[in-house]
């Protein structure tokens, strides 16, 4: 029996308001796996969903199928720089995102000190791969709730991103690009250019989106109302970024706890405020990843003219890098929220512990609580807007 | 607050269960806690109006080494702005520690990895079963004496 | 058509069986057409190109291609399915959609049975095609094929009412059933069509042409073949030339609904120019063109439309187009009461 079911309040079930019938129907929950290989969990993910008809009793997530144990190499380099490479491969959506929480934690347990331009570039960087990352979340998660059309329109864009990070440090996906100390390559002469012409170019493709599938009744449907995320529930869970944003909280580890030199730039907080739905609903936080894509291009507009063109980004990597025993936590804001390194050194030249706290493992963690009582084609509204990478999720 | 405030608050309260805290001469000041107190020490930090740490940041397993083994908390309290880090030490005998995850719910999913990993068992986790390795793996992947099993359900593991 | 095949074959049978072969002789070589139509279509919506390569002139070939490997594949039926069934309900399938052949008049001189309840034996036959999916979903012994036959058998059950509904008014202002009758009281001019006789009917146009779209399981209504959510719905175990001829009836049915569309309510195959560029062959390229021109909305629709939850399907299946459904045929009663 189908009912209309909300995650507002308790579902009501037909066979639960007339006692007995459920027994005498012999209904049962059936348990349906949404399997490691599936056109939109994002990767190998395995969701065991526990349904009765079509509404979701529970969800339990299975994970570790993209375990590739980074934390066990990191304990085996012979330098602390060969980590950035399988930093890299976590996130590999937004690469350059990892590296720079990686490159904040080691220079702060090491440090150094880094010149503006390396800064400004690095943030330049992080911005572009932040526009990268939501761009391919928003299209696919278009394309989860059957609108085909933005994930071309988005991987378009995508497209003129990677060609600056080809054109910078050689290529497209994974860059081993920020080392601690400094950058590999130095920013090339149209680097400003290329990054001026970008921003100019993705402001109205921003408003080509709202258009075609932001602002559409039929998605508006699928996604405002489903799936929310109170702020209480949010913080405990210790969800972070545009999935903690849409609850409407207020927090971006760029304004909170800012490093690099994100205090010198002036940005909004994009913070989702239940209009088209409840606060916290899926439609949110999609639309808060919309607006962080125009305040990247606003932040990168700065960054490019405060950046100094001259100096050499290679002057602060230290030859040796034996750091004295001790352990740092930093964290950063990285596209899917806030990605903290624990780094402990034994005094030794290899890591003697790095551990990565990946938002999407503690993002994950809270797709149960907003799902229960929702359909199954509503799992997938919430899984998307989540925006999961599994490359992070397993490490 | 400080480290050492919060450390003079919580021996204050607890007492002998807070163990000792190192503040000077470390780029990271910690507060170490008894394995048996974790889950009280947790709920008044969350709770308390001069503290009220509601975000668990990370929990890490660690492995020192000659049987030393620990957990190392990560806290954050947003509405103050300031952090904490709170460790615990356990041996290889006694590898059990309260579990925090009815104060912080973010905690159940980091519990269960360092399960998975070390083999630390926390007393109270509601489901505490591997989560990244495959169920019926043998072993505890990151300690510092792992071997690299040479078969798993017949198949040859290094290649 | 009759008349000549039975003075060439001298035989009754043999002829009926030959004229059902005539459809097929359109809808086969239109379904390998469609499936090109739509890569190219949905390319160039999403800025880039589609097929380019098989055949030369922007992959023309492609469809006969995709033909080639899927003959050619192995035939693989899971063990634990229910064989009888499986094997059978792409055939179902297929009849249900192309029955509907039958009675749709492609021109004035052919019509492959002029019975004078054509319509209801349209809408009629082309619910065959839930059976078949039923059966495809549950024999695959699958949990999230079965989820999608099911989704089908009560969407396509829901969106017959509306559909029905909405053509009852085309039949009240026409007085027959016969669609080649139909077709000949729109003859004239393009006003004269149906669709913009009367407000009320273009309303019903609308809703037929929806509720059309929840016949055949495109997008918004594609709940059924979900992609990202059910993998391919009910179809899901079939490979080789099983998909094939699931394929096939679903760009059958496609054009079958968008032909009911053009003959009831944009005048079949009579030309919008009045007695210029008529004749039998003239209205075939009418009839064609119209249904075509229906067709291109709905892939537009596809390509355009993000897709809507199963209650949320329902919910505008019965309490949205059947209330105006039933207004339409009220209005329309009173309509040519008054005026005729």
């Amino acid at each position: 029996m189908i009912t209309t079911a909300t995650t507002d309040g308790p579902t009501i079930r037909r066979t639960e308001t007339i006692p007995g019938l459920r027994r005498s129907l012999r209904a049962h929950e059936m348990i349906v796996n949404m399997g490691p290989q599936h056109p939109s969990t994002h990767g190998v993910l395995r969701l065991e969903l526990i349904v009765d008809g079509e509404i979701v009793v529970d969800v339990i997530p299975h994970i570790g199928y993209l375990h590739r144990c980074f934390e066990k190499h990191c304990e085996h380099m012979t330098n602390y720089q060969q980590v950035v490479p399988y930093a890299d491969r976590m996130d590999y959506v937004a690469a350059m995102s990892n590296e720079f929480g990686y490159v904040v934690a080691a220079e702060r347990l090491l440090g150094i000190k880094v010149s503006d331009k390396v800064e400004f570039t690095r943030v330049i960087m992080a911005e572009l791969s932040r526009i990268a990352s939501h761009l391919i979340a928003l299209g696919t998660y278009g394309m989860d709730i059957g609108a085909f059309t933005p994930f071309l329109f988005c991987m378009r864009d995508r497209e003129h991103i990677l060609d600056i990070f080809e054109t910078t440090c050689g290529a497209r996906l994974l860059y081993n690009y920020m080392w601690i100390g400094g950058l590999s390559h130095d920013p090339p002469a149209s680097f400003k250019d290329k990054v001026r012409d970008f921003c100019r170019y993705f402001k109205p493709k921003i408003n080509e989106l709202n258009e075609l599938l932001s602002y559409n009744k039929i998605f508006i449907e699928r996604t405002a109302g489903v799936g929310v995320l109170p702020p209480e529930v949010a913080v405990n869970y210790a969800v972070s970024g545009p999935t903690l944003r849409g609850s409407g909280v207020q927090w971006d580890l760029r304004r909170n706890d800012p490093y690099s030199v994100y205090d010198r730039l002036q940005f909004d907080i994009p913070v989702g405020k239940g209009i088209k739905g409840r606060v916290g609903d899926c439609w949110d936080r999609y639309m808060v990843r919309v607006e962080e894509m125009a305040q990247s291009v606003r932040i990168m507009e700065q960054a490019v003219e405060m950046m100094p063109s001259e100096g050499d980004v290679q002057s602060a990597i230290p030859k040796r890098i034996r750091p004295a025993a001790g352990e740092v936590y930093a964290r950063t804001e990285t596209p899917k929220g806030e990605l903290g390194y624990y780094i402990v050194s034994d005094g030794t030249a290899s890591p003697f512990r790095v551990k990565v706290k990946a938002p999407s493992f503690v993002n994950l963690s809270a797709l149960p609580a907003m799902s229960r009582g929702a359909m199954i084609s509503d799992v997938v509204a919430i899984l998307g807007s989540i925006d999961i990478v599994l490359g992070e999720v397993d490490r | 607050m400080t480290t050492v405030e919060i450390f003079g608050l919580l021996k204050e309260k607890f007492g002998d269960a807070i163990l000792e805290s190192k503040t000077e001469g470390v780029p990271s000041p910690y507060v170490a806690v008894a394995p048996h107190s974790v889950l009280n020490v947790a709920l008044f930090l969350r709770d308390n109006e001069q503290t009220r740490f509601d975000v668990l940041m990370c929990l890490s397993g660690m492995d020192y080494m000659a049987g030393k083994f620990g957990v190392v908390y990560h806290l954050d309290s947003m509405p103050l702005r300031h952090k904490l880090t709170l460790k615990v030490h356990l041996t290889a005998e006694n590898l059990h520690v309260q579990s925090v995850e009815s104060v912080w719910k973010t905690a159940d999913w980091h519990e269960r990895e360092a399960f998975d990993m070390y083999g630390i068992v926390f007393d109270g986790h509601p489901d505490l079963r591997r989560i990244l390795m495959p169920d019926d793996w043998e072993g505890y992947p990151l300690r510092k004496d792992f071997k690299v099993p040479q078969y798993y359900n017949g198949m040859k593991v290094p290649y | 058509m009759k008349e000549f095949l039975i003075s060439l074959l001298q035989n009754q049978i043999l002829v009926y069986t030959v004229m059902a072969f005539v459809p097929l002789a359109f809808v086969v070589p239109f379904a390998l057409f469609a499936v090109w139509w739509e890569r190219k279509i949905s390319a160039h919506m999403q800025d880039r190109l589609g097929p380019m390569r098989t055949g030369g002139w922007h992959g023309w070939s492609q469809t006969i291609a995709d033909i080639g490997k899927l003959i050619q594949k192995e035939d693989i039926i899971p063990a634990a399915s229910d064989h009888f069934l499986f094997k059978l309900a792409p055939y179902i399938v297929f009849t249900g959609s192309y029955a509907a052949y039958a009675a749709i008049p492609f021109s004035a001189a052919y019509v492959g049975s002029s019975i004078n309840i054509g319509l209801f034996y349209v809408i009629a036959i082309s619910s065959l095609v839930v059976v078949g999916l039923l059966m495809a979903g549950w024999a695959s012994n699958n949990k999230w094929s079965l989820f999608g036959a099911l989704r089908s058998a009560a969407q396509i059950v829901s969106y017959e009412i509306p559909a029905a509904l909405a053509l009852l008014a085309v039949v009240m202002v026409a007085g027959t059933f016969d669609l080649q009758e139909i077709n000949r009281l729109q003859g004239g001019w393009f006003w004269h069509w149906y669709a913009f006789s009367n407000p009320l009917l273009f309303l019903a146009m609308v809703i037929y042409f929806v509720s059309s779209l929840a016949e055949v399981n495109r997008t918004p209504f594609d709940i059924p073949e979900a992609e990202s959510e059910l993998v391919a719905g009910y179809h899901t175990e079939y490979g080789g030339m099983r998909f094939a001829l699931l394929f096939l009836s679903e760009y059958a049915n496609m054009f079958a609904v968008s032909a009911i569309a053009s003959t009831l309510f944009f005048g079949g195959w009579n030309s919008p120019f009045g007695n210029a560029l008529t004749g039998p062959w003239w209205g075939l390229i009418w009839f064609v063109a119209k249904g075509m021109t229906f067709i291109f909305i709905q892939m537009w629709l596809r390509w355009t439309l993000p897709r809507l939850r199963v209650d949320q399907l329902m919910y505008v299946a019965w309490k949205v187009l059947i209330p105006f459904a039933f207004v339409i045929i009220f209005g329309v009663g009173i309509w040519t009461l008054v005026v005729r």
